[in-house]
């Protein structure tokens, strides 16, 4: 819960600054000098504050999920005891995770080199490596299945074990955020595929996938860290 | 001119009208469109919610007359009356219904920035309110688990819907999310990015504060709910163990073991309380702008009142555990949280006193938005005052679990929310639909709403301090500290609940006659300064302003200037067409 809850100290800290700092000393009521400000809106699309509002909701998300797991172990912040509740057994995290994680790295890596690409205005290239992202992206949740068919089929599997039930439930949120990027990837793709679009109309999307890839390995990499820390 | 990453310059994108009816009214992408769609289905919902309440006040009331209500009928009464009522009616209305409408028009600019998104959330909306209605027809009837859908109870045998129901609930719940999300991803870029020129943060009326912060909220705080209901439904459909400890249930041991139901209920209250202030805040942006424009006054204070909806927002992340003090929390837990519950009264008086303080000696108009404005007020300290005494975990204690939470509660968030809906409905229904509605009508549906909610809630708050518990199906002799007077008192309640419930038909009437057989209206019936009231056709167009996007010079509350012609000064009007007489009394206009 105290991460949640520092996390959105954080994320209203910045929200606060930003917003009531720098604005809040305005007098509307008063005629403004000569030179009107501007609207003192961020200069950056619409398209990309959206992305990373919506990235601050996925956060709030995970940093739930993971309280929720925290709290389920048994180490309650501030409760005092730290004595993990009864029924948590630690699984053995499959060991293809590892090469799923390496697959979700390299598909992070290719999906840069796709926006360095499309920024030199190199349409082959964009296309080729947006293609391979995509694909490494789907080799990683095939092998997220098979570590989900592996758990399902070991000797220590059962919905009881909140371990279990856990890293299921923090595997699939993660996997269909990865899901939806997959959606709005095939989407960039195939725009970039088409003769009629400019590349610079496509060099937003291509900007913007990159940075959901990126955030969602993060994710990965924290969950990562998690489940096998615990 | 700063400097703008080649990817981000904006497209000049051409407007392209809709052209049939489909894409013009129902697979529309108009915000206002949208507006309206969320608004209907979202009072068609709050109708059944009413209907829902009816039928408990018919129970509560007179329990030998109508002994055709089980129990079981009672808990899915409130159950789906509190949950529609908070999230489907009242969230979806102030941020769908409200915001949408309002947001693009307020700030000057021609739609959403996500005009494709904000179709979706609606679809999704009505798929979420779909689902929800399900749980009517599905065997074992809604969940009766109460709106707070506490496991262990909520999936165990013995709890209404604890099959089927509750499933369909936590299904329709996680649809809602997303749609939430994907409206608030849309109000939220909107504020920040779609502000027409001079549109600064501080020239923004308060509605759209209002909005804009509880849109925040919302993205921040349903996510815990999202949560909570997946894991739940995990607990009821595979069995695992997220929320269900090793409990017996119709003498036998379940299965599960191990789970924590405090864990539900923090996720829960972390999303719950930030939810009452999503309804509330929009309440409070709205009514501050019925406010100053029916009293011909600015608002007092208007920096103040940013602020202190900002402040409101940000705390209310920490005060959820206040609904918990009865699950046996730590008590310096208990005073943390109500040390900030305590402390988060502080900028919602500040809220109070300047409305206050913006009407008096204002040359109020009581016009029907203003009546119900000035009865938010009311009804609002009425509820705040209550929920001091229940902020402290000594004095909740006994109260809580009695008619005492549930008269606050429905003060604070049932009755003055509902009120500033009312009065914002009357207040922009000329502009919606060019129409004027029946003003008697209207002061008559005041009045028996606002004397029908004290009629109602108010011997509520003495049942509370008897201590009649809340969410029992009767109250039998047998329970020997519950006086005759209560009976009664529960008669007067019903008979009133029905009342007021017959009077919003006639508000219902009101608005759907007017819409065809009223009198056309001024386009600025109220004199206001806001943008929305500047557009040049009433009902606005497809794209708002026509080929030019205003110019917005001054802030949102010009009114009654010293010196100035008139006693309102639109935003668009620059400062060179006032006149300069008010510069002979040192006042710039």
């Amino acid at each position: 819960m105290s991460l949640t809850v520092a996390y959105l100290a954080l994320a209203t800290g910045i929200a606060v600054w930003a917003v009531l700092v720098t604005r809040l000393r305005a007098k509307p009521w008063e005629v403004p000098a000569e030179g009107v400000s501007d609207n003192s809106r961020f200069s950056v699309s619409a398209k990309r504050i959206g992305l990373w509002i919506f990235l601050a909701v996925v956060t709030s998300l995970f940093c739930l999920f993971l309280s929720a797991y925290y709290m389920r172990m048994g180490q309650h912040a501030g409760h005092g005891s730290p004595m993990a509740a009864g029924d948590w057994h630690a699984i053995r995290d499959p060991s293809i995770l590892w090469i799923n994680t390496a697959l979700l790295i390299l598909g992070s890596v290719t999906m840069q080199s796709a926006r360095a690409a499309v920024a030199k205005g190199q349409v082959e290239q964009t296309r080729l490596r947006l293609f391979a992202a995509g694909l490494l992206t789907v080799a990683f949740l095939i092998g997220q299945w098979l570590a989900w068919r592996e758990i399902r089929y070991s000797e220590f599997f059962t919905p009881l074990n909140p371990a279990v039930a856990f890293f299921y439930v923090l595997t699939a949120v993660h996997a269909l955020h990865l899901l939806g990027g997959l959606f709005v990837w095939a989407r960039t793709l195939v725009r970039s595929l088409r003769k009629d679009v400019e590349l610079i109309d496509v060099r937003l999307s291509v900007e913007l996938t990159s940075v959901y890839w990126h955030y969602l390995l993060l994710v990965w990499l924290g969950l990562f860290a998690v489940l096998l820390s615990t | 001119m700063a400097f703008v990453a080649i990817a981000d310059r904006d497209h000049e994108h051409a407007l392209h009208d809709p052209q049939s009816f489909i894409r013009k009214y129902i697979w529309s992408q108009d915000h206002k469109v949208i507006a309206i769609q969320y608004a209907i289905v979202a009072i068609a919902i709050g109708l059944v919610a009413l209907t829902m309440s009816i039928l408990m006040r018919l129970q509560l009331g007179f329990p030998d007359t109508f002994n055709i209500i089980a129990p079981q009928d009672y808990y899915q009464y409130i159950t789906m009356h509190g949950m529609i009522m908070v999230i489907y009616l009242l969230t979806a209305l102030f941020l769908g219904g409200f915001g949408n409408y309002l947001i693009p028009l307020m700030l000057g600019s021609r739609d959403m920035v996500f005009p494709y998104l904000n179709m979706l959330s609606f679809w999704f909306y009505l798929l979420a309110v779909l689902v929800l209605c399900a749980g009517f027809f599905v065997p074992g009837g809604p969940t009766g688990a109460g709106w707070t859908l506490y496991p262990p109870q909520a999936v165990l045998p013995g709890t209404p819907g604890a099959s089927w129901g509750i499933i369909c609930m936590l299904a329709s719940l996680a649809i809602f999310i997303v749609a939430f999300t994907m409206g608030g991803l849309n109000y939220v870029t909107t504020v920040l990015q779609a502000r027409c020129r001079g549109m600064t943060f501080m020239r923004m009326p308060l509605s759209v504060w209002g909005i804009f912060m509880a849109a925040i909220l919302g993205l921040l705080a349903f996510p815990a709910l999202f949560v909570s209901a997946i894991m739940m439904a995990l607990d009821s459909l595979i069995g695992t163990s997220f929320f269900m400890p090793a409990v017996s249930s119709m003498g036998e041991q379940t299965v599960h073991t191990g789970g924590s139901p405090l864990l539900f209920q923090h996720l829960f209250w972390f999303f719950g309380h930030p939810e009452v202030y999503i309804v509330a805040l929009p309440a409070f942006g709205i009514v501050s702008d019925l406010l100053s424009t029916h009293a011909r006054r600015n608002i007092f204070g208007y920096r103040m009142m940013v602020w202190a909806i900002l402040a409101i927002g940000c705390l209310s992340f920490v005060v959820w555990a206040h609904h918990m003090y009865v699950s046996g929390m730590n008590p310096y837990f208990g005073f943390f949280f109500a040390t900030t519950t305590l402390i988060i009264a502080v900028p919602t008086a500040i809220k109070v006193y300047n409305w206050v303080l913006t009407i008096w000696r204002g040359d109020v108009h009581l016009t029907v938005p203003m009546l119900f404005a000035i009865g938010f007020i009311f009804t609002f300290v009425n509820g705040g005052l209550t929920g001091l005494f229940l902020g402290n975990v000594t004095v909740d204690v006994p109260l809580s679990g009695t008619y005492f939470v549930v008269a606050h509660f429905h003060m604070v968030m049932g009755v003055s929310p509902i009120l500033v809906v009312f009065g914002a409905i009357y207040h922009w229904y000329p502009k919606i639909t060019g129409r004027m509605y029946d003003d008697r009508l209207g002061k008559f549906h005041f009045w028996m709403t606002f004397l029908g909610a004290y009629a109602i809630f108010l011997p509520m708050h003495y049942m509370g301090i008897l201590g009649v518990p809340r969410r029992y199906y009767g109250y039998p002799d047998a329970i020997q500290f519950i006086p005759p007077s209560v009976h009664e008192a529960n008669q007067w309640i019903s008979i009133s609940a029905m009342l007021v419930a017959a009077t919003q038909l006639v508000f219902l009437y009101n608005l759907i006659h007017s819409y065809f057989k009223g009198p056309a209206a001024d386009p600025n019936p109220w004199r206001a300064t806001t943008l929305e009231w500047q557009t040049p056709q009433t009902p606005p167009k497809h794209g708002n302003w026509g080929k030019d996007l205003p110019e917005v010079h001054r802030w949102a509350y010009d009114y009654s200037v010293p010196g100035a012609p008139e006693d309102f000064i639109p935003q668009n009007v620059p400062h060179s067409e006032t006149t300069p007489a008010g510069r002979e009394h040192g006042v710039p206009t």
